[in-house]
């Protein structure tokens, strides 16, 4: 039992300086004040758009804040006003139909995101009032409540930790749904509280509390962000494009209509012949206004010529789309049980566009769970002896070839392995996502995975952890023999120092940061066989020790303590006691973990470089490690040339900032410079013969991004922009989460916005999710969160190759078809309505029955495409999967350039003048029946609306195989079909 | 034309039938088998392999195809075309607008001229009409499909209903009433009802014969029979159910003398729904009359001399319009109209002429490619 007040750091408060007083229990600190309740927001999560209240009139406002939406209004409201050609009811029912259809499914969307919210928000917590433990629904929990979370738990929101049911104080934490990290961490009670452990004493508690005002750092990510993209992804860029261009038509032939209209008017028998006389009211009219309604009459004559329900078939097309990507069998992992997830439906075609991938290393490239390999004690190798337990003892054993360092080394090494980490004992078996020990049926808890991996490894070569009891951790040596070290402090791992330590006498840390505080002499053989083993892909930390007397030992905890209890720069004074504390060690040895691979990882990188994506690797990594998981998964070939601009390159010195400039400008001089025939090509530019890789660690990124003070800084962050673009690979390790989403940001503000997609599976990579185009969660082992904000979620690393390769590329192209063919059915529709027009006089006589006109876009075209836009397949899932090559032709928006969207509009005015001249012709004779009967200007609408209808849906099997052939074959069909229906008829 | 059929095979070799048992028992685990799992189903449709066809355009399937479609339409065209060719037709202007014109001396008619003016023209039918014939009356420049006219109409007064009819719709405007009295037929499209009769003679040594014209069949029978209809009220008297309205401005008669037959009578004349009928174009034809073939013997209209009466009461000349009497025979397919046949001569022309044009390009350079030839 874990117990905690609390106090609400609210994300999103403006900064406010000082610090805040929280009244813990509510209660008055001394009866001579009175007891003022202050004001702090609540603790509810809301990630919803609407309420029930305000769904209605917001839900509109959104919707006809879109321009095509507003555009409909306006024209159903000049109908309305004006006396138009055209009933209101015929573009108030198509837009009455997309406002609702498009409320319904936003309302349903929101629905599952009050239901999301509610879990969380009504989900049960226990508060101790009065000694008693109440329970309240999450959401009602108020800063200054005392609550009370069990075991396996999790926290509703941010806490400080009074006391727990343990008598040290202690509790274990994961931090999976902050930072991704699902090791667990040993937090401490407050020293004075620790003994509260009961509902009784807790509420003998009077305390304030004063803390900093909430500060927007890496745990602003608490609960979830529901982020509305703002800005344009380049399908909907293309669509109102094309859509001001047929605004434009549209305009242009009202224009002309009048003109037109107004020159045929000049001869007094056309104006008012005597069978036509005009109405009083038209006489006396203004001609002015005459003109203006006639020009907007003309408008609402021909609006039909913009898709109405163009985005509601790809609103519907993309929610109905996105089913196919959950249903998908193939993205459906058997460990887990669970397929694709999708989150938002809005995005299925910009999985076709994606041209950068970013993606976390751990977890997402890698499986997250380390392994044992190897050690190195004073430059002797030591490898995998996992049969016998004393073996590392006897002299022939399997490690006779490495040589063997002095027994007493050897020991000393073991021990520090099983003294340094915060691993916990803990005998029930319950706790998940960590190793269980079939032989002791106890499992090791622990803070990094690598501290398990490490302690497993100790143990196979003879000292086994036995736990910590009372400050005194206990070990058993390779004697059987129990050893006690007494815990005197424990300096945490953080990932800027990159090093922990334990104060027994003993330490162990990341070894780019150990070897400069070790005497140089014993370096160098460790080091060689550290960088081999990064080389690898494993995961290498050292082990270095150092004896404090009894007095460095009393100054340090001095030290300690003081920097403990600082309120403010808390991290910067412990820092800075590690650092002084952590110098002049001896280094014992090193070790090697394996993180593995997921499977197929390096096929789908391959696949997604020759689908011409640029994969950039973002991680919290060591830069060695990192590159051999790259070279590991072929992001890097033996052949690319890698960039380094890393601590290591730019050094440490003074002057690192200039040092790092003239790498930059070296680098970009060799990219760009001197390959001018590549200057041009913004394509993807990997058809390059070299190809390039960078590799750039967190403090180098932060010092090209935020450059120290002089003004031409900003300069190198576009060339490195510049030579980041041209490499096929890019390496950021060592990222703060909020440097991933930097990264991600620079890319994608880059010009021609290119579309980019982050993958990621921890909290930690929450950030770039969010603010990548297309965010991919890994539902894997560090928690939910990364899934959870993501737009599309998948089981593995694997699958990303077939959600991009294949419905990627699916949904992109029926989205384009579907878009194009909007366009061009409407033209070809409306055009004969203009033609018709300088048949009757310019009088805006409809040339359709206003069911028609209203009905053509509901009903008769909408169908086919939507089933059409759904299910088309031009090339065969397999071959798309297979073939990366393929993706490559739909790059950059290919489908909805200019190129084929004139060829659509040409295509649909000239169908839209045969269609017209071709019922013309007909209607030359006197008769089209047997009977000798004539038609009227009704029967003419029908006829050519039955022949469109009919072309416009056969043009399906044209689109994409059409060839110049097969356009003359169409041009029959309409011949065939004109007479096809010549027999139909209509009741006018 | 070839088509490739692919039906993508089921992946696991069996066809997928569970409906509600997803995917069969791949998940291990135990747990008796009631155990929901989330795997997708595998149908067909959920993992989009739905049988599917495409064509695939070879020289192999689009020559054929061109060749075909060649050898379809030009004997279609032909057929049209000759059939459309087989059609009489006779065509008489008889506007008057020229001086030598015998109509010429009607030209400026008024609508209430009385009594009519009356002209006469001679004509020679040079080949006989043998089948049926139909008598138009074709107008040019007169715009019908004028959205002003078109909408000046009251159908729901048309229809008989009895409200309607005396107080008609705002549409009918300015010819809605007539001194205060609400007009019935109301409109522009009645109120410009075309009115000159038309009789036609054949002339033998000096004799006029009259021909008979047959004025019933010449509207729609959805017209006719749904669309218009009389008032209804007590008896079948029309005079006492028009009452309380007025004729249109420009009627000589009201709407219920129209003719002495009953069923030919008030709304339901058939001359009345022929023009209500609005035309789609400027320039337009509507049936007048029809000459039906009296016996097997005769041609319905030998070649000859006729003479067409007319009593000349519309006014046509201050619109810049025209006004023409048509004799015409039918066929299967209308009347004459060599346009459908022109069409499918030249499309099918094209067709084959590309199709020759791109079988020898493909004989000369498609050779790179040896395993598509054309079959044949």
């Amino acid at each position: 039992m874990l117990r905690r007040s609390l106090s609400r750091l609210c994300a999103g408060e403006e900064k406010r300086v000082g610090t805040r007083t929280v009244v813990v229990g509510h209660r008055p600190v001394s009866d001579t004040e009175a007891y003022v309740a202050q004001k702090f927001c609540d603790n509810r999560i809301v990630s919803s758009k609407y309420t029930l209240w305000n769904f209605l009139p917001k839900n509109l406002f959104e919707q006809f804040r879109r321009i095509a939406n507003f555009y409909f209004l306006i024209i159903f409201l000049v109908q309305v006003i004006v006396d138009t050609p055209t009933s209101p009811v015929t573009s108030g029912l198509p837009l009455f139909f997309v406002i609702t259809v498009t409320a319904i499914k936003q309302g349903y969307e929101d629905w599952l995101r009050h239901r999301a919210d509610n879990e969380v928000n009504k989900s049960n917590v226990f508060v101790v009032e009065n000694a008693k433990q109440v329970r309240k629904e999450s959401e009602k929990i108020k800063v200054g409540d005392i609550v009370e979370v069990k075991a396996d738990e999790t926290f509703p929101c941010d806490l400080i930790f009074l006391a727990s049911s343990s008598p040290d104080g202690t509790c274990y934490v994961t931090t999976a749904s902050l930072d991704g990290e699902s090791n667990f961490k040993t937090h401490y009670a407050v020293r004075d509280t620790t003994v509260l452990c009961t509902d009784e004493a807790i509420d003998s508690l009077t305390a304030t509390i004063e803390c900093e005002q909430p500060q927007p750092d890496l745990y602003k990510f608490v609960g979830r962000i529901i982020i509305y993209r703002s800005n344009q992804e380049p399908v909907a860029r293309s669509i109102n494009a094309f859509l001001i261009v047929y605004l434009c038509i549209l305009l242009g032939k009202a224009t002309v209509c009048t003109t037109l209209k107004y020159v045929w008017q000049s001869n007094p028998f056309n104006d008012e012949p005597w069978y036509n006389e005009k109405t009083k009211k038209e006489r006396e009219t203004f001609k002015v206004l005459r003109m203006f309604t006639d020009f907007l009459s003309f408008m609402v004559l021909f609006n039909f010529i913009i898709p109405v329900s163009m985005y509601v078939t790809v609103e519907m097309q993309k929610f109905l789309g996105s089913f196919f990507i959950s249903w998908d069998k193939e993205m459906y992992d058997e460990e887990i049980q669970e397929g694709a997830l999708v989150n938002t439906s809005d995005l299925n075609e910009e999985l076709g566009q994606v041209e950068y991938v970013f993606t976390d290393k751990t977890g997402t490239l890698t499986e997250n769970s380390m392994e044992f390999i190897e050690c190195c004690i004073d430059g002797h190798k030591y490898k995998d002896c996992i049969s016998e337990v004393d073996g590392f003892s006897q002299t022939d054993g399997p490690h006779k070839y490495y040589g063997r360092a002095e027994k007493s080394r050897e020991e000393l090494f073991l021990r520090a392995l099983c003294l340094c980490h915060t691993v916990q004992i803990k005998e029930a078996d319950q706790v998940d996502g960590l190793m269980a020990n079939p032989e002791r049926k106890c499992t090791y808890i622990s803070s990094s995975p690598d501290e398990i991996a490490l302690v497993k490894g100790a143990e196979k070569y003879g000292f086994t952890f036995l736990g910590l009891e009372n400050d005194f951790m206990k070990i058993r040596n390779q004697k059987n023999e129990t050893e006690m070290y007494q815990l005197l402090h424990v300096l945490n791992f953080d990932p800027v120092r990159r090093r922990m330590s334990v104060i027994v006498r003993t330490t162990t840390g990341a070894d780019s940061s150990i070897f400069p505080r070790v005497q140089q002499e014993e370096i160098q053989q460790t080091k060689v066989h550290v960088d081999r083993n990064a080389m690898d892909g494993y995961r290498t930390l050292c082990v270095a020790f150092k004896e404090l007397t009894e007095k460095e030992y009393d100054k340090i905890d001095r030290q300690l303590n003081e920097a403990k209890m600082a309120l403010q720069d808390r991290e910067e004074k412990m820092a800075k006691v590690f650092d002084d504390t952590e110098a002049d060690m001896h280094l014992i040895g090193a070790t090697a973990v394996e993180d593995r691979l997921q499977e197929q990882l390096a096929e789908t990188i391959e696949a997604l470089h020759a689908a011409g994506m640029k994969v950039w690797v973002l991680t919290g990594d060591k830069m060695e490690t990192a590159k051999s998981t790259c070279y590991a998964c072929r992001l890097f070939q033996t052949s690319t040339e890698l960039l380094e601009l890393t601590a290591r390159t730019v050094g440490e010195s003074e002057r690192k900032e200039d040092r790092l400039h003239e790498l930059l400008l070296e680098y970009h001089k060799k990219l760009i410079q001197d390959v001018p025939k590549n200057r041009g090509g913004l394509k993807r530019s990997w058809t390059l013969s070299q190809e390039y890789g960078l590799i750039i660690d967190g403090s180098t990124l932060s010092l090209i991004l935020n450059p120290s003070q002089d003004s031409g800084s900003s300069n190198y962050k576009s060339i490195f922009l510049q030579i980041c673009l041209k490499c096929t690979a890019v390496l950021c390790c060592r990222m703060a989460p909020l440097q991933k989403a930097q990264i991600v940001r620079m890319v994608k503000n880059t010009k021609g916005s290119p579309i980019t997609l982050s993958i990621g599976d921890g909290a930690n990579d929450v950030s770039m999710i969010l603010e990548a185009h297309v965010g991919i969660g890994i539902k894997g082992k560090e928690g939910r969160q990364a899934s959870r904000n993501s737009d599309y979620a998948v089981p593995k690393f694997k699958h990303l190759r077939k959600l991009l390769l294949a419905h990627g590329h699916l949904y992109y192209v029926r989205i384009a078809h579907l878009v194009q063919y909007f366009f061009y059915k409407n033209l070809c529709f409306i055009l004969p309505q203009f033609l018709y027009q300088f048949f009757c006089g310019f009088s805006q006589q409809p040339l359709y029955d206003a069911a028609y006109l209203t009905m053509y876009n509901i009903c008769f075209t909408s169908l086919p495409i939507l089933a059409y836009s759904l299910l088309e397949q031009h090339i065969s899932i397999d071959t798309l999967t297979s073939d990366p090559q393929l993706y490559m032709k739909v790059s950059d928006n290919a489908m909805l350039q200019w190129k084929p969207f004139l060829y659509w509009t040409f295509l649909g005015a000239f169908e839209g003048l045969v269609f017209f001249f071709g019922v013309y012709f007909l209607f030359q004779s006197s008769s089209l029946e047997d009977n000798g009967k004539v038609f009227g200007n009704w029967t003419f609408g029908t006829i050519v609306f039955t022949v469109l209808v009919f072309t416009v849906t056969l043009k399906f099997q044209q689109e994409e195989r059409s060839n110049r052939e097969f356009g003359f074959v169409h041009l029959v069909s309409d011949k065939a079909e004109c007479q096809s229906v010549r027999k139909s008829t209509c009741v006018k | 034309m070839a088509v490739n059929y692919s039906a993508k095979e089921e992946a696991d070799g069996h066809p997928s039938g569970g409906v509600g048992v997803p995917g069969g028992g791949a998940v291990g685990g135990g747990g008796g088998g009631v155990v929901k799992t989330r795997k997708p189903d595998n149908t067909a449709f959920k993992q989009q392999r739905l049988p599917a066809w495409q064509p695939i355009l070879t020289a192999g399937t689009v020559l054929p195809a061109f060749f075909i479609i060649g050898l379809i339409f030009i004997p279609i065209g032909i057929g049209i075309f000759v059939t459309s060719n087989n059609i009489r037709e006779y065509e008489i202007d008889y506007t008057g607008t020229e001086p030598s014109s015998p109509c010429n001396k009607c030209l400026n008619v008024s609508w209430d001229s009385t009594p009519p003016c009356t002209c006469t023209i001679n004509f020679t039918l040079e080949h006989s009409f043998e089948s049926n014939v139909f008598m138009y009356y074709g107008l040019s420049n007169f715009y019908q499909n004028h959205r002003r006219y078109v909408k000046s109409r009251d159908d729901s007064q048309l229809n008989g209903d009895n409200s309607s009819l005396l107080n008609p719709s705002k549409e009918c405007e300015p010819y809605r009433t007539n001194e205060d009295k609400p007009i019935a037929p109301c409109g522009a499209i009645a109120n410009s009802m075309f009115n000159d009769t038309l009789e036609l003679y054949r002339i033998d040594n000096d004799t006029r014969t009259p021909i008979t014209l047959i004025k019933k069949g010449i509207a729609w029978w959805t017209d006719k029979n749904v669309k218009f209809r009389n008032p209804t009220g007590d008896g079948n008297n029309l005079t006492a159910l028009f009452q309380g309205t007025t004729k249109p401005v420009n009627w000589p008669k009201p709407v219920y003398m129209l003719d002495s037959e009953p069923d030919n009578n008030g709304f339901i004349n058939e001359d009345f729904i022929v023009w209500m009928r609005t035309a789609a174009l400027p320039t337009f034809r509507k049936l007048y009359r029809l000459i039906e073939r009296k016996n097997n013997l005769q041609p319905t209209l030998q070649a000859g001399k006729y003479s067409l009466d007319i009593a000349y009461n519309y006014p046509v000349h201050s619109f810049d319009g025209r006004k023409r009497m048509i004799l015409s025979t039918i066929s299967w397919m209308g009347g004459k109209n060599p346009f459908l046949g022109i069409a499918y001569i030249t499309v099918g022309s094209i067709c084959f002429f590309l199709g020759v044009v791109l079988l020898f390009i493909h004989h000369k350079y498609g050779n790179r490619n040896t395993s598509a030839d054309i079959p044949n």
